[in-house]
């Protein structure tokens, strides 16, 4: 039976955060009323004509600068003809042939390129059906007509639904920190659309591919994905091919619809863009938005496993949110051991929540380094370690005071400890068998005994000496 | 709008026989006399009005309504002295319709960059004029609101597509005009009302507000009675502006033309402008013209301009593409013209444009979907590209060489109405001399050198990008020298 591999390229709409529309004055709109920011330029009027805006341009430079890409030295805008009522002017101001960035790079998926246009308008159907067929009439909303946007198509390097999603995960943080676009899957600031294909195994040929639509959250675009290679691998398998077309993923029942196929393809028409001159970066642009560049997540991520020698995943999550990777710097600044500050502020951030800023919890990053460094020390044990953080969480303070309060001490080799490890291992019998024939991973219930007697405080490497040395010497 | 027909007759006070005569001078002079405080602006604003709302031509198509004037400017450089605006340009609460029917009583929300400038500078708006329907066409016979007359013979057409404004100033019922020129719509028309017309180059005059044709060809100037008006009303209306992306600002002002001979001037003369398809008339004219240019000092040489016959075939590509794209946006959905049609929205744009447009804009915009489609870009838009580029060329090697080229702007005098309106392409011929200037965004003049048959001819003269300066001063050398003084603003009573 052949293996299918599939084949995933994404095409991502960014709305930019720009204070206003891409070719117009209008500030962007947040729930204003319907048409309150238009201007005669974004509503198309007779005689107007476009200005791009300049702080798209620097955002544009900015996600083709951190994206590797190659940055055109003059690009042109383009006109995308269609008549329909969310363009007021029938046509759109894109990007066509010569974008503002080509070729580029994020993680393991290489950039086919980035560009700049303008958003459309929104249209609202009133009657029965919801769309526009069958409707009693359509209201358009301009509101949103003319926001900038920010058009990314990656090469067909991913190969399934998890991975697109991790990828687009990644993409999306990255924007985030650039601070260009509040990337909101849900509020339409950040748009997937997804072209899909599979091919046996091994094979070096792309399948047809279908491009798949409306998948406007992380979960969709997995589903949708999933849905649509289970789709295409029954067809080959089948016998019948794939049909090039454009799917609308409808999320309430997971299936995919036909919006239009490749026959029905608009022609466009698109031509050069007669009202705007070529975009040319000149130095001093480029400059600015080299210097406007923040470090990014997977730059810092691989920083952290250079520096501290993170594993991978505390890596990527202290570095894809970067206010708990503020936080663990400053924990690890404060003279932590890396490995375990990065522990610890993950175990911070389970306590407090993900959406939290733990610089503004009542653990200050001082108090956490002091917390690593008394476990370090082994002045206190693991479990203890974390009912003290339970106290700083709650009521912030001093470790070594709250230790000293509680009575949270590390229990060391005396003859306390001694004590409650023969107590343990008598209580256990049949795990005390075990471990004395050998399997080391019976040993589980014995030091559980020994850190409930203890309340956390023993050391759990110092247990099992002393539980290896009892049942050796008894 | 006051209703059309002639003025009443009666006898004349004193103030209005001195504001009669006034309506005679030129603007530069009447601007003068006001400074001086020897004419007032708002007798002078009120005898145009009157004037303008008794039009006989068809020439307008909204004139100010009478009653006390509004704010001239009479302070200002240009005294007050009120202009006749083309349609197109949009101007905030008064009808803007491009000659169109899809635009009939749209009344814009904001005004065209170039009619503030104006209006700041001091002449503020008089009338808006009528024109070929989105300035298609090389008669004003293409629009929605009736052809216009020629002053000259009111049996002929006054040219295209800004007939309108060059009616306006050959009759005399407005001091001076602005129009737009996207392949001969200014030039053309001032030859055959006999008076003078400015093509700036392309980038000169802010389109901000100027209802668009074809983006990369239009460009605003000036309808004037003589050449220093020309100056005084092109110097008013440019500049760079914030809002036209592809307005370039003046290397320098425009200065007053003084020059009054010709020496050591390098005229080229095309042999591909100016031979063949030329009337007997209009040759014997422009080579009378290049005789006064010879007297003056200038030398006159033969040029070559080896693309310039593949001009026009270029432009009806050009010009049409970019215009299917700008005119897409009349479908009935937010202003103008819609259709009374039930149905759906495909059935809601297809009637609207069907009844709002008229047949030279539909064939327009077929030609240019056409051209745009996709499998023939290559072979129709992006050949006309490279002729384009092609004729530019031949102009920068015209450079070398000469200082300007001179044509005759038009190959014929004004033609009967009705004479060329079952056959586009002879019509289309019309701007065969003034096309490759358009398309190199050159500036071009055109003022009378002479009459054939009774009708007033028009000399083209062409220079490098921004050479309006020593353009204006050539032209007004030759003005001077030919002496022109047939047209009918001078002899309206």
């Amino acid at each position: 039976m052949t293996t299918w591999e599939p084949v995933i390229g994404l095409e991502i709409h960014v709305q930019l955060a720009t204070r206003t529309k891409m070719f117009c004055g209008c500030e962007l709109s947040f729930g204003e009323p319907p048409n309150a920011r238009t201007c005669p330029v974004c509503l198309g009027l007779p005689g107007t004509l476009p200005v791009i805006n300049a702080q798209a341009v620097h955002y544009g430079l900015m996600m083709g600068l951190a994206l590797e890409c190659e940055i055109a030295s003059r690009s042109i805008f383009h006109r995308k003809n269609y008549f329909y009522p969310d363009q007021a002017k029938n046509y759109q101001i894109s990007q066509y042939d010569i974008p503002l960035c080509g070729a580029g790079r994020l993680g393991d998926v290489r950039l086919h390129r980035i560009h700049l246009e303008e958003d459309a308008a929104k249209l609202v159907h009133v009657g029965a059906s919801g769309r526009i067929h069958g409707a009693d009439a359509s209201i358009v909303d301009y509101n949103r007509g003319g926001t900038p946007l920010c058009e990314i198509v990656t090469e067909p390097d991913l190969h399934s639904a998890e991975q697109a999603r991790e990828w687009l995960g990644l993409l999306r943080v990255t924007l985030r920190q650039l601070g260009v676009s509040d990337v909101n899957m849900e509020e339409g600031s950040l748009r997937c659309d997804a072209n899909v294909s599979v091919r046996p195994a091994g094979s070096s040929e792309l399948g047809t591919k279908t491009e798949l639509k409306n998948m406007n959250s992380f979960r969709f675009l997995e589903r949708g994905v999933n849905a649509e290679i289970e789709r295409q691998i029954g067809l080959l398998e089948a016998g019948e091919p794939v049909a090039q077309e454009t799917l609308h993923f409808d999320p309430a029942g997971g299936r995919l619809s036909s919006l239009r196929s490749k026959e029905e393809a608009h022609d466009y028409r698109y031509f050069p863009e007669p009202d705007l001159v070529p975009l040319v970066p000149t130095e001093a642009m480029l400059a600015a938005a080299h210097d406007a560049l923040p470090e990014l997540p997977a730059a810092r991520a691989a920083r952290y496993r250079e520096r501290w020698g993170l594993a991978d995943d505390p890596a990527r999550l202290l570095a894809y949110e970067p206010r708990y990777g503020d936080y663990f710097e400053a924990v690890a600044g404060a003279g932590a051991n890396g490995r375990a500050a990065a522990n610890w502020v993950t175990d911070l951030r389970a306590r407090i929540g993900a959406d939290a800023d733990p610089s503004a919890s009542a653990v200050t990053p001082a108090a956490l380094a002091q917390l690593v460094a008394l476990v370090d020390a082994r002045q206190v044990g693991a479990g203890a370690a974390r009912q003290v953080l339970d106290r700083m969480v709650a009521e912030g303070g001093d470790p070594a005071a709250i230790v000293e309060r509680e009575g949270l001490g590390s229990l060391d080799g005396g003859d306390e400890l001694a004590g409650v490890v023969a107590a343990a291992i008598a209580a256990n019998g049949p795990a005390a068998e075990k471990v004395r024939a050998g399997n080391e991973k019976a040993m589980g219930p014995i030091v559980g005994f020994v850190m409930r007697e203890t309340k956390g405080r023993a050391d759990g490497g110092e247990v099992g000496r002393l539980i290896r040395e009892q049942l050796a010497a008894g | 709008m006051r209703p059309r027909g002639s003025s009443a007759p009666g006898a004349a006070s004193p103030s209005e026989r001195s504001s009669r005569s006034a309506l005679t001078l030129t603007a530069a002079a009447a601007v003068a006399r006001i400074r001086a405080g020897e004419l007032d602006a708002a007798e002078l604003w009120e005898g145009y009005r009157a004037r303008a709302a008794a039009d006989e031509h068809n020439a307008y198509t909204w004139v100010a309504d009478g009653g006390d004037p509004p704010a001239l400017g009479a302070d200002a450089p240009l005294g007050g002295l009120p202009v006749a605006v083309k349609d197109l340009f949009c101007t905030e609460g008064v009808p803007s319709q491009a000659g169109s029917k899809i635009l009939e009583g749209y009344l814009p929300p904001y005004t065209a960059t170039s009619v503030e400038n104006l209006a700041r500078a001091g002449a503020p708006l008089l009338a808006k004029t009528n024109q070929d329907e989105f300035a298609m066409g090389s008669s004003t016979e293409n629009s929605a609101y009736g052809p216009t007359l020629n002053p000259w013979d009111v049996t002929r057409v006054p040219g295209g597509s800004s007939g309108g404004s060059a009616a306006a100033v050959a009759a005399g019922s407005a001091p001076w005009a602005i129009g737009t020129d996207t392949g001969g719509s200014i030039r053309q028309p001032a030859a055959l009302c006999g008076i003078v017309g400015l093509k700036p180059t392309y980038g000169a005059v802010s389109r901000y507000g100027m209802i668009a044709f074809a983006s990369s060809l239009d460009q605003a100037g000036p309808f004037t009675r003589d050449v220093t008006d020309a100056a005084l009303l092109f110097g008013a209306m440019a500049g760079q502006d914030p809002c036209d992306s592809t307005s370039v600002g003046l290397p320098a002002p425009v200065a007053l033309p003084s020059r009054t001979d010709l020496r050591g001037v390098r005229l080229g003369v095309p042999e591909e402008l100016t031979g063949e398809g030329i009337e007997p008339g209009v040759l014997a004219s422009f080579h009378g013209a290049l005789d006064v240019a010879r007297e003056l000092g200038a030398s006159v040489e033969p040029c070559k301009l080896p693309h310039a016959p593949h001009a026009l075939s270029a432009y009806y590509l050009i010009a049409p593409a970019e215009a299917s794209s700008n005119l897409a946006r009349y479908d009935g959905v937010r202003y103008g013209f819609r259709a009374d049609a039930a149905g759906d929205l495909l059935h809601m744009y297809t009637e609207t444009r069907a009844q709002g447009f008229g047949a030279e804009v539909k064939r327009r915009i077929m030609l240019g979907t056409y051209a745009l489609s996709s499998g023939y870009y290559d072979a129709y838009y992006g050949r006309a590209q490279k002729v384009r580029t092609r004729i530019r060329e031949d102009f920068d090697a015209a450079w070398e060489r000469f200082d300007f080229v001179v044509t005759p702007t038009s190959p014929t005098v004004a033609f009967a109405l009705g004479a060329k309106t079952a056959d586009p392409l002879s019509m289309y011929l019309n701007d065969f001399c003034a096309v490759p200037m358009s398309l190199a965004g050159i500036p071009g003049i055109s003022i009378p050198s002479g009459l054939s048959e009774g009708l007033p001819v028009g000399l083209q003269i062409a220079g490098p990008a921004f050479s309006e300066n020593a353009l204006l001063d050539a032209a007004f050398a030759l003005e001077r020298a030919i002496g022109f003084d047939a047209a009918p603003w001078r002899h309206v009573a």
